[in-house]
Formats: structure tokens, sequence, C-alpha cells
């Protein structure tokens, strides 16, 4: 299978839990395609029902419509067995990094090669491998318990990747982890990503984690994916207000309650910067142009893949023909702008 | 204390721990069985199956609610049918694992119960069947607590052990019952519990120092 191919399918996926109180939908007819090599996103608020699609990908949900491919094959076809060696090659890292506490390090690796009735020098010197890439070679006799937070987390990658798999299932794993290293964990998702060829699949709620590592980015919201594609293009203009909650508010903060931006009767405008023009310096070109002072209400950028992506919000001058001008130059550089109630 | 009651002391004491450790460890061999299929046949199990949870926990619960001294009577033609006599520390072995297995499968499956689920969440993420999750997960992770377990467990049969006094089953017990109760010889009857005492308080200690040094969480 070459790079770019899909690695998933997902084809008109659904997920119904049978509970106590009726039917619970966790996802509906759910589409996405994963190319091999690639890192995907799936992002949304908790209870979107993220955590059981990726648990749908290596069945430990069992889809109840639809079905997940995984090189060209249907799981859904597949007897116990059959599952039970896909899942080798799917790695799955989680939120609360859940090692086997009553074993060291170098046994915490070697485990799920034990499970693989793998020899056991072998497994020893390929955890040995896995535990210096994640850089705690020197640790191999430590237990969990001795260990960070972001320690924990790449030891269970060193774990994940024992069997030599060609996915990586992150359930949320960075969402315990202090900034700093969240960006480590990261790197090293990246780094696993482009020296060994691993298809990454992350679930998070974090934009920022979206914006660090992934290429392409499905947003899922009440059980239905509501946009996908490259992160980029994601970014610079989401289309569903859950995806314009999570990308242009940081989180929910600005999600519901509308931004009030004074009680000026003036013009509001929403310039979006889509990542081509955000190194110009359009808002000081513009006034330099017009000669006409703007009122800069509120302004948010991130950085996707290399560009800034985000929003601004200027107030315009009160006479009408310097807000036509201003108007105009924005049309003439070709940068997308709206109206503000 | 003459030296016949010293040998008396001597020799009632190893039948007691003789009673204790064999039906602590054919128990063991019966409950921790029982545990595990309490806990992988659970709603929320590696391996659902209602009827049977249900079925096992009823046995168990039946087990558990006949007072031992009736159990004992109740089954003399068992004993009699599995070692051959109703008399000794040998005719109170079938009892006491009769009583004693059923507590040890809830005491099993309450700490299995305690294996974190992601982890073994995780081991299914990584193709272990429900065998491997059993043996390499499920045990090994709630080793420290089946130790204390064990800690209240075997303290707990070798008190009941001294009921077999009762039915001429020897034992500590049964020299507390037949001098202290019977002929109130007291001191020979205190002299008979302290030893209890102690034989207790060094199974509690020495499990409880078991399940410390082997488990591998706080450090």
């Amino acid at each position: 299978m070459a790079k770019g191919d899909n690695i998933i399918r997902i084809v008109n996926m659904g997920k119904t839990f049978e509970t106590s109180s009726g039917p619970v939908m966790a996802l509906d007819d759910i589409n996405l395609d994963i190319k091999e090599g690639s890192i995907q996103g799936i992002i949304g608020l908790s209870g979107a029902g993220k955590s059981t699609l990726v648990r749908c990908i290596n069945y430990l949900e069992i889809p109840t419509s639809g079905e997940v491919q995984f090189e060209g094959r249907s799981l859904g076809s597949m007897t116990d067995r059959e599952i039970r060696s896909i899942r080798r090659n799917m790695g799955m890292i989680f939120q609360q990094f859940n090692l086997l506490d009553q074993r060291n390090l170098l046994r915490n690796v070697t485990f799920p090669l034990e499970i693989a009735g793998e020899d056991k020098k072998k497994a020893k010197a390929r955890a040995h491998e896995l535990l210096e890439m994640v850089g705690l070679a020197d640790r191999e006799k430590n237990y969990p318990s001795q260990l960070s937070g972001g320690q924990k987390q790449r030891v269970a990658i060193a774990r994940a990747l024992a069997t030599n798999p060609k996915i990586l299932l992150c359930d949320e794993a960075t969402s315990a982890l202090d900034p700093k290293t969240t960006n480590q964990i990261l790197d090293l998702l990246k780094k696993i990503n482009e020296e060994l060829g691993v298809t990454i699949i992350v679930i998070t709620h974090q934009m920022s984690v979206v914006e660090a590592i992934c290429d392409e980015v499905a947003i899922i919201d009440h059980s239905h994916i509501v946009e996908s594609g490259p992160v980029s293009e994601i970014f610079s203009n989401p289309r569903s207000e859950i995806g314009r909650r999570l990308i242009l508010g940081d989180g929910d903060a600005y999600a519901d309650t509308p931004i009030t931006f004074g009680d000026s009767k003036n013009e509001k405008i929403r310039i979006v910067f889509d990542g081509h023009n955000a190194h110009e310096p359009i808002i000081s070109d513009m006034i330099l142009q017009c000669k006409t002072p703007v009122n800069i209400l509120f302004a948010n950028t991130h950085e996707v893949d290399g560009m800034a992506v985000g929003q601004m919000v200027v107030e315009l001058p009160e006479a009408e023909e310097e807000a036509a001008l201003l108007k105009k130059y924005l049309k003439s550089k070709n940068i997308d702008f709206s109206e503000v109630e | 204390m003459n030296a016949a009651s010293v040998s008396m002391y001597i020799s009632e004491t190893w039948a007691t721990i003789y009673m204790t450790l064999i039906s602590s460890a054919v128990s063991y061999l019966i409950g921790i069985p029982l545990g595990v299929i309490l806990v992988v046949t659970d709603k929320d199990g590696i391996h659902p199956c209602g009827w049977l949870h249900a079925i096992l926990g009823t046995i168990i619960n039946i087990f558990r609610s006949i007072p031992f001294l009736i159990l004992l009577v109740m089954v003399l033609p068992i004993t009699k049918f599995l070692v051959h006599t109703t008399l000794g520390p040998k005719a109170i072995i079938p009892p006491l694992i009769i009583a004693s297995a059923p507590y040890i499968g809830r005491m099993v499956e309450s700490s299995l119960k305690e294996v974190n689920a992601g982890v073994i969440e995780a081991a299914k993420s990584m193709g272990a069947s429900n065998w491997q999750i059993i043996c390499k997960v499920l045990l090994p992770e709630a080793k420290p607590s089946l130790l204390v377990g064990a800690a209240i467990c075997i303290t707990t049969i070798l008190s009941y052990s001294a009921m077999a006094g009762f039915v001429g089953g020897g034992g500590l017990g049964a020299i507390a019952l037949n001098y202290g109760y019977y002929r109130y010889q007291t001191d020979i009857m205190l002299i008979a519990v302290a030893v209890l005492v102690i034989l207790v308080q060094l199974i509690q200690e020495i499990w409880m120092w078991l399940a410390r040094t082997t488990d591998k969480r706080a450090r």
C-alpha cells in the first residue's frame, strides 16, 4: 500500500448503545477516509462521540451499522482472532496512559510482544530500542509510579509501537498533560509519523493539538462529522458552527456569547486571514493608503502549517465615504471580510 | 505446666496450622476461579454472561448465609465420603473449604474489580485474548489487593477452625472448649486463646508485609 492510499475507510458507520433508559445514538452516518502516512485529527467537544469513533476503528466498540475497513478489508467480516491480529497493526495510547502498574517499564513495553507470542529475547531487544527512542532508556527498571505524566505517556507510546503497527490511535493523549509536556509529546508523535511512516489518528478537544501536528481534520459534533478536510482549509474557513466555535473562538470561550464591541453605531467588519495574507501588513497598509484610522476591536490568529490564520474585527470610521474607501481597499487586495452586527 | 500439657499445646497448635493451611490452599484453588468467573461474566466484564453470573452469585450467597457451625453438621455425610472420618483435624477440612471458598470467591472478585478498566482496555487494544487478560493483567495487577484479602481470609479460616472442637475436630479451639468450657480450667483455655491470637497476628503481619513489598505502585 502506497503512501496516500486510504489505510482506513469508515463507511456510513453508526453506533447506538442499548442502555436501560433506551437506545442512545453515539455515532451516526460517519464517513471518513484516512490516508496512509497522514496525521488525522478528530476534534469535538466532550460527548460528541469522538472516543466511540476511535474505538470503532480498532473494534473495541463494534459499530451497529456501516463498516470500517483496514487496508481494504472490512473488520465486520473478521473473526475474533483476526480482529486481535488486526489490533496488533493499530497501537493505541490513552489520556490516562493505562500502563501496568506492577510491571517495570521494560516489561510494559514487552507486554504486547508477549501477547503476540514473540520470542522473549527479541521482545527485550525491541523494548530497549523503543525506550531509547522515547528517551527513557536509563529508566527501564523503574515502575510507572516513579514517572511523571509525560514520561508515562512516552512509555505508553513505546508500548503501542512495539508490534510495529501501521496506525497509532491517540485518544486524548495529551489532555492530562501540562502545555510544555504536551508539546514534547506532540513533537514525538510528529517524529514517529515522519520517521517511521506510522499513520496517526488523534482524538482531541484541543484545537492547539490539531494545529500543531495534524494534516487532516474531521470535526465531530452530536454524533456526526460536520466537516472534514485538510487542516489549513478547515482552519481558514470553517463552515460549521461548531467549527467556528472551535477554531475562531478559543475553545468555547466565545461560543454562545456574541461579542459586543461597545455601543458604537459605526460599521464593523470581520476580516478573515486564510493564511496567504497574514504575513502582509494589511491593516497598516490599509490605514496608510486610505489615510483613515480604524479601531481594532478583536483579533485572533493561529498558526497552521506554518501559515497564520485567524480573524480580526475592526471598527470603521463614522464617515461613510471613508468606510467605503477602506472596504474598497480590502476588496482590491482580495481580502475576505464580512459585516458584523 | 507439665511436659504432657506442653506437648498437647504443640500438637494441637500444629493441628490448627495444618487445618488452616490445607483449607486455605484448597479454598483458594476454588475461590480464585470463582472470583475470576464472577468478574469476567459481569455485565461490564470482558465476557458478559448474565445467567452464569447470577447463578454463581446466588450459590455463593447461599453458602455464605449458612452459619459455619450448622454447615459443619450439614456436610457431615460429604466429609465422611471425602476423608472417611468425621473426627479429628482431617474431618474439619471439607466443611472449612465449603464455607470459605465462596467467601474467598467474593474477596477475589472485589480485588479484581479494583483493576483499572483502562488497563484492560489497553490490553484489548493490543490484541490480548480474554485468557491473556486474566492471566497477565487482572491477576498480576490485583496482586497486592489479593494478598491483603488473603490475610483476612486465612485468619477467618483459622478462627473457623477453632469451632472444630465441637465435632471432635482437635486443634487449639478444641483445647479451649474441652478444658475451659466443659471442665472450667480457665487457665488452659486462656493459653489456647493466647496462642490463637499470636497465630492470627503472625499471619496478618506476614501477609501485609508481602502485600506491601510486592506492590510496585507507591514507592
